[in-house]
């Protein structure tokens, strides 16, 4: 592992953090009455779409893994559907899952599964990326010593860090302040993002403090 | 280590939380100081000549009485929009149709009829609204405090001065007839009385039907001065059926009759009063202090004419408490010492004479009246406690002093202008409101010393749980056992001893946290001194993982009462938190999936990962469906009132949810395929501690009074009880508690588990499984798999797990207890600490002793059949050796 890798790592990580900052400026400029809070929903889904058009286009210049041998139209053609597929499925998965949690069930639908794509996007789309649509990769990497390179390291570490950015932004809605934030699903989105962000930060920091005790094997 | 000893030392920890608990009670629930003072007619409230005319006439006491009977009719639970006069309607509009609106026509008539001789008041309740809480205020006039909410079961006598009384003190005739509750508040006060059971909500009519048996021919005999009549039937109707049902229509009609009845019978020397003490909410319950709970309806009539001007438009809103000084005055009766209430000076306007300043004079001069008992009061209750605010009474004692003289120096001179007299009614008016506002504010008086060595002995009791639950695994710490006991046995017996020769009268709260803390010094001292050589002290505290975190996060959620209110919501996600992030935990050590779904073969993996690659599918599958159980009882919650947006469920039924519980404790087997043998992980407990909180809300129960369901107590007693009070609130306890106990009960069980999920796996699983010592034992003869047989090989090693397990889980509960606890001490001038964290301490705390007498019971079972088992086993052998 260089020093050049962490780099690259760290100039792709602040770039997803400009697409969400750039998510949240620039369609003021297009949209009228655009604020996160109020049209709540337009903004999850132009963060989502911006969001995964970042990692697509970061995936396609950095090549973090070695590229596959078969490169024929049709086998790249599956694999985008395959990844696709999978991409929504996490989303039910997700919504299953923020319903067993206590979200409504049959009120604010579409609020909670723009809610699970979202999620979606900060957790599945990069898993997708960097490890296409291959769940035993998955389930190694997000495992005890199962990562392999830095990339995977970083993607733990941002996906987790997601994960209990959520998690953490379910607390608020309880309480009586009364903030046009504590609505089912804002906190929780806002968390996520947070969460994101944050992972994009900690890991390159992260992976540099512990640069020397980091050795992967198949790199 | 004995069982014995283990069952004591589990005792002597549930012993110290009690005390603990009973410490901080004690210092939290305080009463109002009862002052046993009376008025009485020789002794004039203040200074200064009685109000002119009332000496030498007969029947004159402080004041001159303007009627000589009272018919006092108590209709329960009469809200003021039962009695509202309904506009009538126009011909276009709809008639209202529900069915306890415009049903009391005849009030509605009288006060158009006779709008001089009538008043409808809305009279508003001082929380708590349960009916002995309301009935000590009607007659002492004072307020009544939080902890008498409890003792709705028993009630007691009053020992303060009180209306009843002063007209037996005077030689009235008090006759009652209606509800019991007055037999145990007034007892041997009435001169003739007819009681009625109350407890049987169910029983819509017996009361009713019994006083109206007696009320009118006592009303013609003539032997009375004072006829209280408390009717039941609305009330029973509302907790029965609720407000909305027809039968509540029936009922208000009956009561429309009974006033009817009364007014003709009326004679020109008696007033009526019709008072309800208290409203109900929307499903006919009450207790709280929701707005359709304070307001009730209080009419007056009389047929000589009593106000000078017509009722103004919009209904005037009363302090309940009014009353009470008001009735005294008309009565020619002092009023009450404690009385902090302030007459309705309308009613001493001179409705004959039409001078408009000796109107306001008789007006003034009862305020004045009012104004010195109640300054009385104050000051000799100021002397007597030191819980009323210096600044606030110094203020309010000087407005008097001004108001007074103002009045003295208008009395000197008669011919004093009526504004002057106005102002003079003011100030005494806004003194008398003062007072009032103080005694709200301070009358929850807290002894911070009691609250403090509460909390701390609670917290030093979870501590102990923390160290010993770590300890009780370790070889040699049994012999601690027994000291502690005999240490605080024998201070508590010498204390005792101490106190009976000197007299002295000590509480026996104080009495038993003195044993507690006589019994944790010695042992912390000797369990210190007996560790600190040996071994290093940071092995004597868990490693924090991920569990304390969610302890924590739990213990945090306690002191927010946006929390404890969405707890039944809170709940569920914590336990769901807790069941993905075992399920995350498992993968990340990579024991959920068989490893050749991992590619990578340099993952090594524990030795018995053929073990659990069966058990970790097992776990994912139970997991999920303990999600989904989870979520499904969510829909059997009950709304708290605080949140008006949510409807309750519709399937509130407990038989429903008796099956979930069941579908809980199958699912309960999740946390339970990790631990190794002989211990149980934190994870485990708290899991099952979260559940037993998730099942007392999903079983339709919320942490305050009026949601408990006192129906409970009539299941298999269709009839009622008697008199008896301890069956009733047995039932009632076990319904709400039932989730407490079974999951207390139910505990060893997370020990037990893991070795009947033994079976099963087929035989040859156990050639791995068994523990190697036992197989190197007898290798051949292994055909069973031996499951639970295990524990009782290692009696010793069984009986530290029990005793560990039993103190974890008090850990979990003591750390609960103590939170609620810190947050109603440190929030106590929180405007939701009557509502939100008082209640949940109570829920709490009687939780917690239902727990731990659950646990003691569940442990103790459990070491009986073990018992049992090992003599029947020594039986067969003996038998096998002849």
């Amino acid at each position: 592992m260089k020093d050049t890798d962490i780099k690259r790592l760290l100039y792709t990580h602040l770039l997803c953090i400009f697409s969400i900052i750039l998510s949240i400026c620039i369609p003021s400029f297009f949209l009228e009455n655009f604020s996160i809070l109020e049209t709540h929903l337009t903004w999850l889904c132009i963060c989502s779409v911006s969001v995964t058009a970042v990692n697509l286009v970061l995936y396609l210049i950095v090549k973090p893994n070695a590229s596959s041998k078969r490169s024929s139209i049709s086998y790249k053609v599956t694999r985008f559907l395959k990844c696709c597929i999978y991409f929504l499925m996490s989303c039910f998965f997700f919504h299953v899952i923020f319903v067993l949690y206590g979200a409504p069930l049959i009120e604010l639908v579409l609020e909670t599964f723009l809610f699970a794509v979202i999620l979606s996007t900060f957790t599945t789309v990069p898993c997708l990326c960097l490890l296409g649509p291959n769940i035993k990769a998955w389930l190694r990497v997000f495992s005890r010593n199962g990562v392999t390179s830095i990339w995977e390291n970083s993607l733990q570490i941002t996906t987790i860090s997601s994960f209990i950015g959520t998690w953490l932004g379910a607390f608020p809605i309880p309480l009586d302040w009364e903030r046009p934030w504590q609505v089912w699903p804002i906190s929780c989105t806002l968390g996520a993002t947070f969460g994101y962000v944050a992972g994009l930060v900690i890991s390159p920091l992260w992976i540099y403090w512990n640069r020397k005790q980091l050795t992967y094997k198949n790199n | 280590m004995q069982k014995i000893s283990v069952l004591l030392f589990l005792a002597w920890v549930s012993f110290l939380f009690y005390a603990g608990i009973a410490l901080f009670t004690s210092g939290f629930l305080l009463t109002r100081l009862e002052l046993t003072n009376h008025s009485s007619c020789e002794e004039p409230p203040g200074p200064g000549s009685l109000p002119w005319g009332s000496q030498g006439k007969p029947g004159a006491c402080w004041m001159a009485s303007r009627f000589s009977r009272l018919v006092l009719v108590l209709v329960d639970a009469l809200r003021f929009d039962f009695a509202q006069p309904q506009p009538s309607h126009g011909p276009g509009e709809p008639p209202v149709s529900l069915p306890f609106l415009g049903k009391l026509n005849s009030l509605q008539r009288i006060l158009e009829i006779q709008p001089h001789h009538a008043r409808l008041y809305q009279s508003k309740a001082d929380p708590p609204t349960t009916t002995m809480q309301r009935l000590k205020a009607l007659t002492t006039g004072s307020l009544p405090t939080f902890i008498d909410a409890g003792s709705n079961f028993a009630s007691y006598a009053i020992v303060e001065d009180n209306l009843i009384k002063q007209l037996t003190n005077a030689g009235r005739h008090v006759v009652f007839m209606g509800d019991d509750t007055w037999k145990d508040l007034f007892p041997g006060a009435f001169s003739q009385a007819f009681f009625f059971p109350s407890f049987n909500v169910r029983d819509l009519h017996t009361v009713d039907n019994g006083i109206l048996e007696h009320l009118y021919p006592t009303m013609d005999g003539g032997e009375w001065d004072v006829l209280i009549a408390h009717f039941l039937g609305v009330d029973h109707c509302g907790h029965k059926y609720g407000p909305h049902h027809p039968e509540m229509a029936k009922k208000l009609s009956q009561m429309d009759q009974v006033i009817q009845g009364l007014v003709e019978r009326l004679e020109n020397d008696t007033l009526l009063v019709v008072i309800g003490d208290h409203g109900m909410t929307i499903t006919g319950d009450h207790g709280g202090d929701s707005d359709l709970e304070i307001s009730a309806a209080l009419f007056l009539y009389s047929p000589k004419a009593l106000f000078p001007r017509v009722p103004p438009k919009e209904l005037e809103i009363v302090p309940q408490i009014s009353l009470v000084p008001t009735l005294a005055l008309l009565l020619g009766l002092p009023i009450p010492f404690g009385n902090i209430g302030e007459v309705m000076a309308e009613l001493f306007a001179e409705a004959e004479d039409s001078q408009p300043h000796s109107s306001a004079l008789a007006q003034a001069s009862a305020l004045h009246l009012n104004a010195q008992q109640v300054s009385r009061f104050l000051h000799t209750y100021s002397a007597a406690a030191q819980d009323l605010q210096v600044k606030e009474l110094h203020q309010l004692q000087n407005l008097f002093s001004k108001a007074s003289a103002d009045y003295q120096r208008l009395l000197q001179s008669p011919q004093g202008a009526e504004a002057a007299l106005q102002t003079v009614i003011t100030e005494l008016q806004q003194f008398l409101r003062g007072v009032r506002a103080m005694c709200i504010e301070s009358w929850a008086r807290f002894s911070l010393g009691r609250m403090a060595g509460g909390a701390a002995l609670m917290a030093a009791a979870c501590f102990l749980c923390l160290l010993v639950s770590q300890w009780a695994t370790y070889p040699g710490f049994h012999p601690l056992l027994l000291t502690p006991m005999a240490c605080g046995l024998a201070g508590t017996i010498v204390c005792a001893g101490l106190l009976a020769t000197t007299g002295l009268k000590l509480d026996p709260v104080v009495l038993g946290a003195m044993a507690a803390v006589g019994s944790l010094l010695p042992f912390l001292w000797k369990a210190w001194a007996g560790w600190g050589s040996k071994r290093p002290l940071a092995a004597l505290f868990p490693t924090p993982g991920p569990v304390l975190l969610f302890l924590l996060i739990r213990f945090a959620a306690f002191f927010s009462d946006s929390f404890v209110v969405a707890e039944a919501r809170a709940t569920p996600f914590l336990l769901g938190s807790l069941i993905l992030l075992l399920v995350a935990q498992l993968h990340w050590e990579g024991k959920l999936l068989p490893p050749k779904l991992l590619t990578i073969p340099r993952l090594c993996f524990s030795a018995s990962t053929g073990q659990s690659r069966h058990s970790g599918t097992h776990a994912l599958g139970l997991g999920v469906g303990l999600l989904l159980c989870i979520r499904l009882a969510g829909l059997f919650h009950r709304c708290p009132e605080e949140t008006p947006a949510c409807h309750s469920s519709p399937w509130l039924s407990p038989l429903a949810s008796m099956s979930f519980l069941l579908l809980h404790l199958l699912a309960a087997g999740i946390p339970i395929t990790t631990p190794g043998p002989f211990t149980v992980p934190w994870q485990a407990v708290s899991a099952w501690a979260l559940m037993a909180t998730q099942t007392f809300y999903s079983m339709g129960h919320q942490p305050v009074f009026p949601a408990i369901h006192w129906h409970a107590a009539f299941v298999g007693f269709p009839e009622g009880h008697g008199s008896s009070t301890w069956l009733p609130a047995l039932l009632v306890g076990a319904n709400t508690f039932a989730s407490h106990l079974l999951f207390a009960v139910g505990c060893p069980l997370l020990l037990l588990w893991p070795f009947l999920c033994e079976s099963q796996g087929a035989r040859k699983r156990w050639q791995h499984l068994g523990n190697e010592a036992e197989a190197r034992v007898r290798p051949e003869e292994e055909e069973e798999p031996r499951m639970e047989m295990r524990l009782r090989d290692a009696p010793h090693h069984f009986n530290a797990a029990l005793l560990q397990l039993g103190l974890k889980y008090l850990f979990v509960l003591g750390i609960q207890i103590l939170a609620c606890a810190l947050a109603a001490s440190i929030l106590r001038r929180h405007l939701m600490v009557w509502k939100v964290f008082a209640p949940k301490f109570i829920f709490e705390a009687m939780g917690f002793i239902v727990s731990s007498v659950g646990l003691f019971l569940g442990i103790a079972l459990v070491m009986r059949v073990d018992g049992a088992v090992s003599s029947w086993f020594r039986q067969l052998i003996l038998a096998q050796q002849r």
